[in-house]
C-alpha cells in the first residue's frame, strides 16, 4: 500500500509537473494540490467510473458547495464550459484549466470564458433568445401586468442596444468583449458565473495550504 | 391643513424606513400625498373635501377625530354656521327637503331650550313639522337629537344661541360627511372622477320632480365647500411652515440674545432630548408623524418654566414633556406662528425686553462684518444665523445667490437677529399678511436709508458714533483680517443655501425620464444580475446631465442606490457607488444622498477589502461631502480615520505593479476626500489626529499631478489652523511645495501657491521658502495673469514672504515691485488685497518707495482709498503710509488729496481699517509742506480723531495717539484739540497695559503737554502716576517716550509732588544710565525739575 502510494505520488508529481507547464497561473505545488482535490473528489463520486473525471452532479456539488453558486443553469453551463472535450466529465486537466481561469485568470480569459458560459448552442453568438433564457428569471413578476415577461423582453431589448456594437441584432464576441472592457461589471451580466473573492481565498486557502500528503 | 401635516408626516417616516429598510423596494408615499395638499377640488364632493381636508382633526387622519379649536377651525365653523343660519330664509323650498338620513349626535340642548312649535313631552322633544309619513323632523331624546331637514337645523342654532358653535361642532364631529345622510350615500366624499350629478340632471329630465330639490341642495351645498376651501387655503397660504432648520436657528438665536448681560430677555431654553434624528428633528418617530420638530423648556423671567412643542404647523405649550418623565404631548395653548411669537404672548418680561436686544443681536452673527455698512444689502444674509466660520468660507458664494435666497418663501426668514427683527418679525400677524411685499419694503427702505447715513459722515463734523462701532467690530483684529481672506478664496463651493428646483411639471419631461422610471423599476424588482444590468444601463446615460440626475431621484432611485450599499454584493455596490458619484456633482442630490444616510454606508464601504470599491466610496464622499452636515456626518460616523488610512500607501508610487497603481489610486481617492472635508474646522483637526500630516508629507513627494492636487488642497485648506503651519514646516513639506510650483499645472500650482501664503505667516516658513529657492518660481508665476485664482494665490504669498526683509530684498532682485504695480489696476478685489499687501511690505525698505514712485504706483493706489473692500483699505492705508514717508512721495499723495482720503477712512466702520489710516496719517503730517494748514482744511477732522480714543481696540487707540502726537506739533492744531477734550481722553487711557499703545500715548501726551495748561489738566485728571509706572517697562521706545512725557509734566510742581510720591526718582535715575541720550536728557531735566522744587520748598521754609 505504502508502495503503491509512494507510486502514486510519482505519477501524480509528473502530472503536475506537465501541468503546469501547459496551463498558465498554476504552479506545480498547486498543480499537485489541485490534482489532489479532483482525486479526492473522484473518490467521492459514487459511480466510479476511473479515468472519465467528475461527471456533471458532482461538480455540480463542487460548483454550490465550495465556489456558492446558485442557479441550475448557469451550474450547468459552467460545467460545459468546464467539459471542453464534451465528454459529459470533467478531466484532471480540464480541471485544472477550468480552476485556472476560476481562480487567476485575466480579464481577457475571464470574458471569454463567460461568453462560452453565455453562448447557450455554441454557435458563437449570444442571441436574444439566449439572452432572454438567462435573464428569465431575473425580474420579480408584477402580477398586475399582463405580459409577465415584458419587463425581461425590454431589459433585453436595453441590454442589446447598448451591447451590440455592430448592430446584428446579437451579440458576438467582439461586441462582448468591447462592453466588458468598457465596464467590467458586464462581465457577469448574464448570472454568476465566477467565483467571489471571499470562495476564492477560501479555495485557496484549503486546497493549497493542507498538507500535500495527507 | 391635516393633508399637508400627513404630508410632512409621511415624508419623516419615509426617512426613518429608508434608514432601517433593506429590502430593495420603497415605495415612495409621496405622490399620493402631494395630490392632498394640492386641495384638489371634484365636483362630486360636498362640504366634505373642505371638513376631511382643511379642518385640523385632533388624530391626523384616523377615523372619528374631534374637531380642535384652532383659529382656521373656527373660522370654518363660523362660515357652516352662518350658512346654515340662513338657509331656511334664503332657500325656503330646498330647507324643507328631507335628508335621505337624520343628522345624529349628541346635543347639549334640553327640553326647556325648545319653544313654540315643538311638542314637549318629559324630556323629549318632537317637532311639530313631519314629513309625510308622520314622523318628526326634530326628536331630541337627551343627550341625542336626531334632525331630518335645513330649516329644523336653522331653528336649533337659533335656539342654541350662544352654545350655537358647539352645535355645529357636535354636529360635524359626529357626521364625518354630512352630505351622504343629506343627500344619499351616492354623494360620498370620494376621489376620482364621479358621474352622480349627471345621472341625477337625467333623472330629472326625465321627469322626477323631487329630484330638482335635491340637486339645488347640492349645488348649494357645492357652493359652500368651494368657499371653505377658498378660505381655508387663503389662510393656509398665509400660515408659517416651520422646518427642524427654523426651529434650530430660533433656538440658537435665543439662547444667544438670551441669557446675556442685565436685560436678559430669558433664563434658558433647552431641548428635551440631544439626540437629533437624521431629518433634524428631535421628537420619537411616533411624534414626527404628527409634524412635531422638538420639545423645549424654556426658563423665562417672569413665569413657570414653559413646555413647548415646535411642529411644523406652529409652536404651542404642551403638557409638561421633561426628559424621562411621563409624556404629555397634548396642545394647552394655542398654536402660535413661531417661538418669539409664544415667548412675546407667554411672558411680557420677554415682550417688553426683545425689543431692546437690537445691537445685542447684531454684534453677534460671527461674520461678514466686512461690508457691513458698505452694502447694506449684505444684511439678508446675516439674517440667517449660521455658526462657525464656514460661514465665511461660503461668504463668496452666498453673495453670488442672493438672488435665489431673496425669493425662498417668507417662512425662512422669520427671525433675524438685525434691526429688521424689531421692524418685522414682531408685525402683528396682520402685516404679516402682507408677506413678503412689506418685507421688501422695509428692506428698500434700509437701503434708501443707509447712503443718507453715510453721506452724513463725509462732513467731518458728524461725530462717528464710536460706541456703535466698537460693538460691531470687536471680533475683527488686524490679524483676523487675513484669515477671513484667505479663507473666502480658497473655498470653492459650500452649497449651504442651493435653493430646491422640483420639477412639478410631468407634460414636458425628457424621455430619459421615463427610461430611468422603468430601470429603477427593474432595479427594485431584479436579482443580482438585473440589478448590475440595470446599473450599467443607468451608467450608460448623461449622468452629468440635470434632468438625470433629479429624474433618478424622482423616481426614488437614490433609495435603492443606497439601500444597494448594503448588500453583500460586490457588483452591485460598484455599479450603485459608480453612479452615485457621478450624480452626487448635483448639490441638490447630496442633501438627498446624505438624508438618506448614503454616507454612512460609504464610510462603512471604506472598511471593504475591495480596493476598487474603497476608491468609488471615497471619491463619492469627497462629492458628497461639499456641505458642512455631510462633513460633519462623515467624522461622526469615523470616516476620517478611514480615508486617513487610504493615504498610506507605498513611497516610492513610480512602480507600473498594478497592485500599486491601485494603492495610488486609493491615495489619490483618499485625498480627494479629505480635501472636501477639510473645509470644515473641526475635521481638519480629525484628519490631523488621524495621523494624516505625515501622509500627506509622503504624498508631496509624488510625481503625479492628479494625486498633488488634492493633497496640496487638502494641505492648504487644512493651513489655516496653527497646528498644520507648524507641521507643514516641520515635516519638510515646505521644501516640496515649492517643487511643485515649478510643475507645469496651474491648478496645483495654485493650491501650492495658497499654502504658502498662509503658512508664509510664520516667519521661519518665510525663510524656508527663501532657502528652497521658492521666490523665483513665485515670481515667474506672476506673469500668468490671466489665470485669477492663481494670481491672487500667487500675489499672496509674494506678500506673506515680504514679511521677512531679506525676501523684500530677493524680490527687489528680481524686480517684482514692478510688475505688482502693474496689477494695481484691472485686478479683482483678492488679487489687489494681496498686491497692496505686497506693496505695502516692500515699501518698508527705501529704495522700494522710489521704485513705486517711478512706475506709478503712487496714484492708482491712492485711487484704492477710496474702495469699499475692508482687507483692501486694511493694506492699501498701509502701503500709502509706508509711501509717505519720502517726502517726494508725499508732494504726489498731496496732490492726490490722499491725506483727506485717509482721514475719511478714520470714519470706516472696521477697526483695522481705522488704525490703518491713522498710522498712515502719522508720516503724512510729518512729510507733508504744511501740514499744520493741510489738517486744519479737514473740517471736524480733528474732533473726528481725538472722538478715535473713545475706541476700544488697542491697535486703534495706539495709531490715533501717535498720529495725536504728530498733530499736535503744530500749536494752533494742539489748542482745536485741546478744545475737544484730549486731554481727559488721554489721561482716561494712561491705565493701559499694551507696550505699544504705552509707548504712543506717553509720546502724544509729552506733545500735548505744550499747550495752555494742559500739564495741570493732565495732572488733575491723574495721568501722572500711571505713567511713572511705565519705566518699570524693559521697552527702549517706551522708556523714551514717557521720559519725554514726564519731562514735560514735570515742569508742573503738583506733578512733580505726584511723581515724587510714586517713586519716580529712583526710575529716573536708572534712565540716566539708560545708552539713549534722549533718555538720559529727558530724565535728567524731569529729576532737575523735581529737584529745583525741592529746593525751592527748601528755601521757603528757611527764609
Amino acid at each position: 500500500m505504502a508502495e503503491m502510494s509512494a507510486m502514486n505520488r510519482k505519477l501524480i508529481q509528473n502530472l503536475a509537473a506537465s501541468l503546469s507547464k501547459q496551463v498558465k497561473h498554476v504552479n506545480k505545488t498547486e498543480a499537485e494540490c489541485l490534482i489532489h482535490l479532483f482525486n479526492r473528489h473522484l473518490e467521492d463520486q459514487s459511480d466510479r467510473r476511473v479515468g472519465n473525471g467528475l461527471d456533471r452532479g458532482t461538480f455540480r456539488n463542487i460548483l454550490h458547495k465550495t465556489f456558492g453558486m446558485t442557479d441550475d443553469m448557469i451550474m450547468d453551463r459552467v460545467f460545459r464550459a468546464f467539459d471542453k472535450d464534451n465528454d459529459s466529465y470533467v478531466g484532471v486537466k480540464e480541471w485544472i484549466e477550468g480552476l485556472s481561469i476560476f481562480l487567476r485568470g485575466t480579464l481577457d480569459e475571464k470574458i471569454k470564458y463567460c461568453f462560452d458560459v453565455y453562448d447557450l448552442n455554441g454557435d458563437g453568438y449570444i442571441s436574444r433568445e439566449e439572452m432572454f433564457h438567462l435573464l428569465k428569471s431575473c425580474l420579480i413578476r408584477q402580477p398586475t401586468e399582463e405580459d409577465p415577461d415584458e419587463g425581461i423582453k425590454d431589459l433585453v431589448e436595453l441590454t442589446l442596444k447598448k451591447m451590440d456594437y455592430d448592430h446584428d441584432g446579437k451579440l458576438s464576441y467582439a461586441d462582448f468583449e468591447k462592453a466588458v472592457n468598457d465596464e467590467n461589471l458586464l462581465l457577469e451580466a448574464f448570472g454568476t458565473c465566477l467565483p467571489d473573492v471571499e470562495s476564492i481565498l477560501a479555495f485557496e486557502l484549503h486546497a493549497f495550504q493542507e498538507p500535500v500528503d495527507s | 391643513m391635516c393633508g399637508s401635516v400627513d404630508t410632512l408626516g409621511n415624508r419623516q417616516t419615509a426617512n426613518v424606513d429608508s434608514q432601517l429598510a433593506t429590502s430593495l423596494s420603497l415605495n415612495s408615499t409621496y405622490t399620493s400625498d402631494i395630490c392632498i395638499s394640492g386641495l384638489c377640488c371634484h365636483t362630486s364632493a360636498v362640504m366634505g373635501i373642505a371638513l376631511t381636508r382643511a379642518a385640523q382633526w385632533t388624530t391626523a387622519g384616523s377615523g372619528t377625530g374631534k374637531l380642535d379649536i384652532t383659529p382656521n377651525n373656527e373660522s370654518l365653523l363660523k362660515e357652516i354656521l352662518q350658512f346654515v343660519e340662513l338657509f331656511s330664509s334664503r332657500y325656503p323650498q330646498e330647507a324643507k327637503h328631507v335628508f335621505n338620513e337624520p343628522l345624529q349626535w349628541c346635543t347639549s340642548l334640553d327640553a326647556s331650550d325648545f319653544k313654540e312649535g315643538y311638542d314637549i313631552s318629559g324630556t323629549t322633544v318632537k317637532s311639530q313639522e313631519t314629513d309625510v309619513n308622520g314622523h318628526p323632523m326634530l326628536q331630541l331624546n337627551p343627550p341625542s337629537i336626531s334632525v331630518r331637514n335645513f330649516s329644523q337645523l336653522s331653528e336649533i342654532v337659533q335656539l342654541a344661541k350662544e352654545k350655537k358653535l358647539k352645535e355645529v361642532r357636535d354636529c360635524l364631529e359626529a357626521n364625518r360627511d354630512p352630505a351622504v345622510k343629506m343627500l344619499g350615500p351616492r354623494f360620498a366624499t370620494v376621489g376620482g372622477e364621479d358621474s352622480s350629478v349627471l345621472r341625477l340632471l337625467e333623472e330629472m329630465k326625465e321627469g322626477d320632480q323631487s329630484k330638482e330639490v335635491t340637486v339645488k341642495l347640492f349645488l348649494l351645498l357645492q357652493q359652500l365647500d368651494t368657499h371653505l376651501l377658498s378660505s381655508s387655503l387663503q389662510q393656509i397660504s398665509q400660515e408659517v411652515r416651520l422646518s427642524p432648520a427654523t426651529v434650530k436657528n430660533d433656538v440658537e438665536l435665543l439662547n444667544r440674545v438670551g441669557s446675556e448681560g442685565e436685560n436678559a430677555v430669558l433664563k434658558g431654553i433647552q431641548y428635551t432630548s440631544d439626540y437629533v434624528f437624521i431629518n433634524g428633528c428631535r421628537t420619537p418617530p411616533w411624534r414626527q408623524v404628527h409634524g412635531e420638530i422638538c420639545y423645549l423648556v424654556i426658563q423665562t423671567c417672569d413665569t413657570e418654566p414653559l413646555h413647548v412643542t415646535c411642529s411644523t404647523a406652529g409652536v404651542f405649550l404642551n403638557g409638561g414633556i421633561k426628559p424621562g418623565q411621563d409624556h404629555a404631548y397634548d396642545r394647552t395653548s394655542d398654536v402660535y406662528k413661531d417661538l418669539v411669537t409664544l415667548l412675546k404672548r407667554m411672558s411680557p418680561h420677554f415682550a417688553e425686553n426683545i425689543n431692546k436686544q437690537d445691537f445685542a443681536i447684531q454684534e453677534k452673527p460671527p461674520s461678514t462684518q466686512k461690508s457691513q455698512h458698505v452694502e447694506p444689502v449684505d444684511d439678508e444674509e446675516q439674517g440667517q444665523p449660521q455658526r462657525s466660520y464656514e460661514h465665511q468660507e461660503a461668504y463668496v458664494q452666498q453673495k453670488a445667490r442672493q438672488q435665489p435666497e431673496k425669493n425662498k418663501p417668507g417662512g425662512r426668514k422669520k427671525l433675524e437677529p438685525s434691526l429688521k427683527w424689531k421692524n418685522l418679525g414682531l408685525a402683528s400677524p396682520h402685516e404679516e399678511a402682507g408677506g413678503n411685499k412689506s418685507k421688501k419694503s422695509a428692506a428698500n427702505e434700509k437701503t434708501s436709508e443707509s447712503p443718507e447715513k453715510m453721506q452724513k459722515k463725509t462732513d467731518f463734523s458728524g461725530s462717528s458714533s464710536p460706541g456703535r462701532q466698537s460693538t460691531q467690530i470687536k471680533t475683527l483684529g488686524a490679524g483676523t483680517s487675513l484669515q477671513d481672506y484667505s479663507e473666502s478664496s480658497s473655498e470653492s463651493e459650500d452649497d449651504e443655501e442651493q435653493p430646491e428646483r422640483r420639477s412639478d411639471n410631468n407634460t414636458d419631461l425628457p424621455s430619459e425620464y421615463w427610461l430611468i422610471q422603468k430601470l429603477v423599476k427593474y432595479l427594485k424588482g431584479g436579482d443580482q444580475k438585473a440589478t448590475v444590468l440595470n446599473l450599467c444601463l443607468i451608467m450608460d446615460l448623461n449622468l452629468a446631465q440635470e434632468t438625470c440626475q433629479l429624474a433618478i431621484r424622482d423616481v426614488g432611485g437614490l433609495e435603492v442606490l443606497i439601500n444597494l450599499l448594503d448588500t453583500k454584493e460586490i457588483k452591485c455596490k460598484e455599479g450603485s457607488l459608480k453612479i452615485l458619484k457621478e450624480i452626487s456633482c448635483n448639490s441638490q442630490l447630496r442633501r438627498t444622498i446624505a438624508d438618506l444616510g448614503g454616507l454612512q454606508m460609504m464610510v462603512r464601504i471604506l472598511d471593504s477589502p475591495d480596493k476598487n470599491l474603497k476608491c468609488l466610496a471615497a471619491e463619492t464622499i469627497a462629492n458628497v461631502a461639499k456641505f458642512r452636515r455631510a462633513r460633519r456626518t462623515v467624522r461622526q460616523h469615523g470616516g476620517i480615520k478611514r480615508l486617513v488610512e487610504l493615504l498610506d500607501c507605498a513611497p516610492d508610487a513610480g512602480g507600473l505593479m498594478e497592485t500599486q497603481v491601485k494603492e495610488v489610486e486609493m491615495a489619490r481617492c483618499g485625498a480627494l476626500a479629505l480635501w472636501s472635508l477639510s473645509k470644515s474646522t473641526r475635521n481638519k483637526e480629525a484628519i490631523r489626529q488621524a495621523g494624516a500630516i505625515p501622509l500627506l508629507a509622503r504624498l508631496l513627494k509624488s510625481p503625479h499631478d492628479n494625486i498633488l492636487i488634492p493633497v496640496v488642497g487638502t494641505l492648504q485648506e487644512c493651513a489655516s489652523e496653527s497646528s498644520y503651519r507648524v507641521a507643514i514646516q516641520m515635516e519638510g513639506m515646505v521644501q516640496d511645495l515649492v517643487k511643485n510650483m515649478t510643475r507645469d499645472n496651474q491648478e496645483l500650482q495654485m493650491h501650492c501657491a495658497r499654502a504658502i501664503f498662509k503658512c508664509a505667516e510664520d516667519k521661519c516658513t518665510r525663510e524656508l521658502v527663501r532657502q528652497y529657492e521658492g521666490l523665483q518660481p513665485l515670481v515667474s508665476l506672476l506673469s500668468q495673469a490671466d489665470n485669477k485664482q492663481l494670481l491672487a494665490a500667487t500675489t499672496g504669498a509674494i506678500w506673506k514672504c515680504s514679511l521677512s526683509m531679506e525676501n523684500v530684498a530677493k524680490f527687489q532682485e528680481y524686480r517684482v515691485l514692478e510688475t505688482l504695480v502693474g496689477l494695481l489696476t484691472d485686478q479683482p478685489e483678492e488679487v489687489l488685497v494681496n498686491v497692496v499687501g505686497a506693496l505695502g511690505e516692500g515699501a518698508q525698505r527705501p529704495a522700494n518707495r522710489a521704485t513705486i514712485r517711478k512706475c506709478g504706483g503712487i496714484q492708482p493706489l491712492v485711487n484704492l482709498l477710496t474702495g469699499t473692500n475692508q482687507a483692501l483699505l486694511v493694506n492699501v492705508t498701509k502701503a500709502v503710509g509706508a509711501c509717505a514717508s519720502e517726502p517726494e512721495n508725499m508732494a504726489i499723495i498731496e496732490r492726490l488729496d490722499g491725506v483727506r482720503l485717509l482721514w475719511s477712512l478714520l470714519k470706516n466702520p472696521n477697526p483695522a481699517v481705522q488704525a490703518g489710516a491713522a498710522w498712515a496719517i502719522c508720516p503724512c503730517i510729518e512729510n507733508a509742506k504744511d501740514a499744520g494748514e493741510m489738517v486744519r482744511s479737514f473740517v471736524g477732522g480733528l474732533e473726528l480723531i481725538v472722538n478715535l480714543l473713545k475706541s476700544t481696540n488697542k491697535e486703534v487707540l495706539a495709531s490715533v495717539c501717535a498720529a495725536i502726537a504728530k498733530i499736535a506739533k503744530d500749536e494752533e492744531n494742539l489748542a482745536v484739540i485741546t478744545d475737544h477734550g484730549v486731554v481727559p481722553m488721554l489721561a482716561k487711557l494712561t491705565n493701559a497695559t499694551d507696550d505699544k499703545l504705552r509707548r504712543h500715548l506717553a509720546e502724544a501726551i509729552a506733545h500735548c503737554c505744550m499747550w495752555g495748561s494742559n500739564r495741570v489738566s493732565f495732572g488733575e485728571a491723574g495721568a501722572v502716576a500711571p505713567l511713572v509706572r511705565y519705566l518699570k517697562s524693559k521697552d527702549l521706545l517706551i522708556h523714551q517716550a514717557t521720559a519725554q512725557a514726564l519731562f514735560q509734566l514735570s515742569k508742573n510742581p503738583n506733578n512733580c509732588i505726584t511723581m515724587h510720591e510714586n517713586g519716580v526718582v529712583k526710575l529716573l535715575l536708572d534712565m540716566m544710565g539708560s545708552s539713549d541720550e534722549g533718555v538720559q536728557e529727558a530724565a535728567a531735566g524731569c529729576v532737575g525739575n523735581i529737584r529745583r522744587l525741592a529746593l525751592a520748598n527748601e528755601k521757603a521754609r528757611y527764609d
